[in-house]
């Protein structure tokens, strides 16, 4: 222990710490399998799985940044993936139709095209909204709630409520939103045949880009100062505001990035998939992401991503061997992962003295 | 020049129980002021009223001149004044560095904190020389031992360059050599600052207290110099005569 009277000769603080090459380099390593080996060894149908995986581990990454970093328990992020999915989908349904109607509008009745539907023949407007609805609403959300300090299973039941509440609008709006079917048949994708093998591997590389951008930025939040006051707020939100901080607004900020991803997400799932419906959104796919990135490993952003292809391959797998066994087997993982281990797949493979 | 804290006429009702009772509290520029008095009389909720944790039901908190009942806490923390709790508080899973840096970026626009921290910037340089801390920079705070928590979070406290400094009970629970060293520390920090510091312990009053306030069950019962302090009569029965008693119960006993 150091002595506070009889001081040590002052040791000029380290000014550049050594770099860390190992995460990097793995980066590297994974961006090199996803980008060249994937695309070479997958057959089309293969490879369309992996791109609706890398989606979901889109939402995964902004889920482990708003709960792992920041710890905002998010049980809705299928609002938000709705959201950007559902204004992707409404532009593909107007430019196939292209002077009628959308088809399932013909089939409910519906004769004119409602107001909220016009301006999503826009392709750039209907891009933006894919972020600008899922944020402000979630900054919408953030502002209210954090302000006046709900947290924790509150904050959880809060954002579950939202993704049923969700739900249940779609499903009541026929007309507007295709109810219980959603949005679905669709056949061109910005001038291209959306099953066509090319378009879908075109997809897949944009999702993976994607995907590796979107990482590349939450890593670099996550190391930044920000990052660390992140972590802070989720250890101890009340000293946080005796450091001179507002801990609402750096939780408003987290929560709206991971919307914005979540929304994102969901705009390539339409042409990856090719439908967005309630049953995608709700508050099961939106669980089922949270357990993919317990079991992936919350505390870091690759265990986050890493959980969500992981439970994607093995929802697929199990599903074409077993399908009564997922279910089961999904639960029973979620137990395991959370009363054994916190830290997930990836908390084996760090050091100890590594948690962030 | 008017005082630094001026508390007018102060009174916290809790559920019918009342915590403060009419407390005025004045402290100058440059003062280190004891809080003492016996549990219950209202040290830390007059803490907590300063720093806005717990407003007040009647009464104002006066900060260099300005009335500032209305401000929540990080605002205050922005006017300068800045506090550590009975129990530390610091970021276990950020290093000690780490813990100084985010306390001394507070003022930092929230855009520039994207960036990442390079080096050590100055004013945790110094503050991680004031407390000693230097050699333990790098090890996550959760590491530290109870008394360099205390020590870290005082650090962290200087590291915001606050105008008033609030500690409350800093040697609890410190062995007789850790408190001797934040008594040191405390000296030199109240060098350059303005420091109130709620304490118990009579021993640690009597080596480093100039002024002390003495609080009992939510009035302000006396203020002066420990002298004065120790010799008033009132103070020897609600706090030291109580410790007779409880010398005397422990002989018993």
């Amino acid at each position: 222990m150091t002595a506070i009277l009889e001081k040590p000769p002052v040791t000029p603080a380290p000014v550049k710490e050594p770099r860390d090459w190992r995460g990097p380099a793995l980066f590297a390593l994974v961006a090199v399998i996803g980008l060249v080996v994937m695309p070479l060894v997958l057959e089309p149908f293969r490879l369309g799985l992996l791109a609706k995986y890398l989606t979901y581990a889109i939402v995964a990454l902004g889920i482990g940044l708003a709960w792992g970093q920041g710890g905002m328990l998010t049980l809705g992020q299928g609002v938000f993936f709705g959201l950007g999915g559902y204004a992707m989908g409404m532009h593909l349904k107007l430019n196939d139709a292209g002077d009628g109607l959308p088809d399932f509008m013909v089939w409910s009745g519906v004769e004119t095209l409602p107001a909220l539907w016009e301006p999503f023949r826009n392709p750039v407007f209907a891009i933006a909204m894919v972020v600008v609805v899922p944020g402000a609403v979630a900054w919408l959300l953030g502002t209210l709630v954090f302000r006046q300090r709900v947290r924790g299973a509150y904050f959880a039941i809060l954002t579950q409520a939202l993704a049923a509440a969700m739900v249940i609008l779609l499903v009541g709006q026929q007309g507007l939103t295709g109810g219980t079917n959603g949005l679905t048949n669709f056949f061109e994708f910005f001038g291209q045949d959306v099953a066509a093998d090319s378009t879908q591997r075109g997809l897949y590389f944009t999702v993976a880009i994607v995907l590796g951008v979107l990482f590349l930025g939450a890593w670099q939040l996550q190391r930044s100062r920000f990052g660390r006051l992140l972590l802070a707020v989720r250890d101890g939100e009340d000293r946080v505001r005796f450091l001179g901080y507002n801990p609402a607004t750096v939780k408003t900020i987290t929560f709206t990035l991971s919307a914005v991803m979540a929304g994102i997400a969901g705009a390539l799932f339409v042409p990856v998939v090719g439908i967005i419906s309630p049953a995608l959104l709700g508050v099961v796919p939106s669980l089922e992401l949270v357990v993919a990135v317990a079991v992936g490993g919350r505390f870091a952003l690759a265990g986050a991503v890493l959980g969500a292809v992981l439970m994607g391959y093995a929802k697929t797998y199990f599903s074409e061997e077993l399908p009564d066994a997922w279910l089961y087997l999904q639960g029973a993982l979620f137990i395991l992962v959370i009363g054994l281990a916190p830290k997930g797949i990836i908390g084996f493979f760090r050091r100890k003295d590594v948690t962030a | 020049m008017t005082a630094l804290l001026e508390v007018r006429d102060v009174s916290v009702v809790f559920d019918g129980f009342r915590a403060l009772d009419g407390v005025d509290f004045t402290v100058d520029h440059g003062e280190l002021r004891f809080l003492i008095g016996p549990n219950g009389a209202g040290k830390t909720t007059l803490i907590d009223i300063i720093t806005g944790l717990t407003k007040p039901t009647t009464g104002t908190v006066g900060f260099d001149g300005a009335v500032i009942n209305g401000k929540r806490e990080h605002e205050r923390v922005r006017l300068g004044i800045g506090r550590t709790f009975q129990t530390s508080v610091v970021f276990e899973e950020l290093t000690v560095l780490e813990n100084l840096d985010l306390a001394a970026s507070f003022r930092r626009p929230l855009l520039s904190l994207l960036a990442r921290r390079r080096g050590v910037t100055e004013k945790v340089a110094e503050a991680l020389e004031t407390t000693g801390l230097g050699d333990l920079a790098k090890k996550k705070a959760g590491v530290l031992s109870h008394g360099q928590r205390q020590w870290l979070e005082i650090g962290m406290l200087i590291a915001q360059g606050p105008r008033l400094l609030l500690l409350d009970e800093p040697v609890a629970g410190m062995s007789a050599d850790e408190r001797a060293r934040t008594g040191d520390l405390l000296t030199e920090i109240a060098k350059d600052h303005t420091v109130i510091v709620i304490e118990h312990d009579m021993d640690f009053l009597r080596r480093y207290a100039s002024t002390v306030t003495v609080l009992h069950e939510g009035k302000l019962l006396i203020e002066g110099s420990v002298d004065e302090v120790r010799a008033d009569p009132r103070v020897q029965e609600v706090y030291l005569g109580r410790a007779r008693e409880e010398a005397a119960h422990d002989v018993v006993s």
